[in-house]
């Protein structure tokens, strides 16, 4: 859902431009007080994998309308919020800058939907959710869910986003709504298909740092 | 091998061999833009010219190889800004002074 140049009017993507540098902001700040020397290169590699997924569209209606990774999930569970925003934030930028995925005017806004509300959601609801169910199949349970809603929180900044623009469309908020919603609610079901699967794979070679699962959540 | 060398070796599989399998169909927001009728405010208007559009390195005839090395490529450059990045934005290694 990387939102183009010419979506959004300067009304809506000035303003969300500056939620987003706040936002960033203050997770640069966290960054410099809490990552450790030895996350730095988790970091790296969480961005490089997260950037790879999002090439790897998958059908959600066989030819019709396909989706991607986001990643938000992955990334805060694994790393934790600060960190998270941090690397989705890098991903969109270079997507922008040198593959022209999104524009630059809407770059404010991407960021805003899924390195910060994105990963915000999937931080306060993991922390939730892993509380409330325990064990292997409940991290499971507990990521799926995660991963779905993140992806629908980012569908529906988007929205909210393109509603203030209908000075550019003249489309009302109630289609753009039932539409995004009603397709990423697709595309949310392969994000928590594959986040569990990366996940699972994350924490059987040890990505986390050995001290177990859900270890940047936990921790932050 | 350390984890985050598997994580980096899985993510160049991804990029290179899944990469040219990707669904060519719309995504969801394209998707709905079409629906909805205004998916041309978006043609045209890009504001910047970026250098591999589409992740199809440019002068490449074939389209899976293009798509390979634009996914390799950018994998590295992900990774190369990120790990610089969060180098500049570690805490302060109290340890060495």
């Amino acid at each position: 859902m990387h939102i183009p140049d010419g979506f959004l009017n300067a009304q809506t993507w000035a303003p969300a431009y500056l939620l987003s540098a706040g936002a960033i902001g203050y997770s640069i700040k966290k960054s410099r007080e809490e990552l450790s020397e030895r996350q730095v290169p988790r970091l790296g590699v969480m961005a490089a994998f997260i950037f790879a997924a999002q090439m790897v569209n998958f059908p959600v209606i066989a030819g019709v309308a396909s989706g991607h990774l986001l990643g938000a999930a992955l990334a805060a569970i694994m790393l934790g919020p600060w960190s998270a925003c941090i690397v989705i934030s890098t991903v969109l930028a270079i997507q922008m800058l040198f593959f022209g995925d999104g524009g630059i005017t809407a770059l404010g806004a991407n960021m805003f939907n899924m390195a910060v509300i994105g990963v915000l959601t999937a931080y306060l609801l993991y922390s939730l959710l892993s509380r409330l169910l325990p064990g292997p199949m409940g991290r499971n349970v507990s990521v799926f869910v995660t991963a779905w809603f993140s992806v629908m929180a980012s569908a529906l900044l988007a929205s909210l986003e393109l509603g203030l623009s209908h000075s550019v469309h003249q489309v009302s908020l109630s289609f753009i709504l039932k539409g995004m919603l009603g397709v990423h609610a697709l595309i949310g079901i392969g994000e928590g298909l594959i986040t569990v699967a990366v996940v699972n794979f994350m924490d059987k070679i040890g990505f986390a740092g050995g001290k177990g699962a859900g270890e940047g959540v936990s921790r932050s | 091998m350390k984890p985050f060398y598997k994580v980096l070796l899985a993510a160049i599989i991804v990029a290179a061999l899944l990469s040219p399998f990707a669904s060519a169909a719309p995504d969801g927001l394209e998707r709905v833009a079409t629906d909805l009728g205004f998916i041309e405010k978006g043609e045209g208007s890009q504001v910047m010219e970026s250098p591999v559009p589409d992740y199809a390195f440019p002068g490449i005839e074939n389209e899976a190889v293009a798509t390979a090395m634009a996914g390799v490529a950018g994998t590295a450059l992900t990774f190369a800004a990120m790990y610089g990045l969060a180098r500049l934005l570690k805490k302060k290694d109290r340890s060495l002074s």
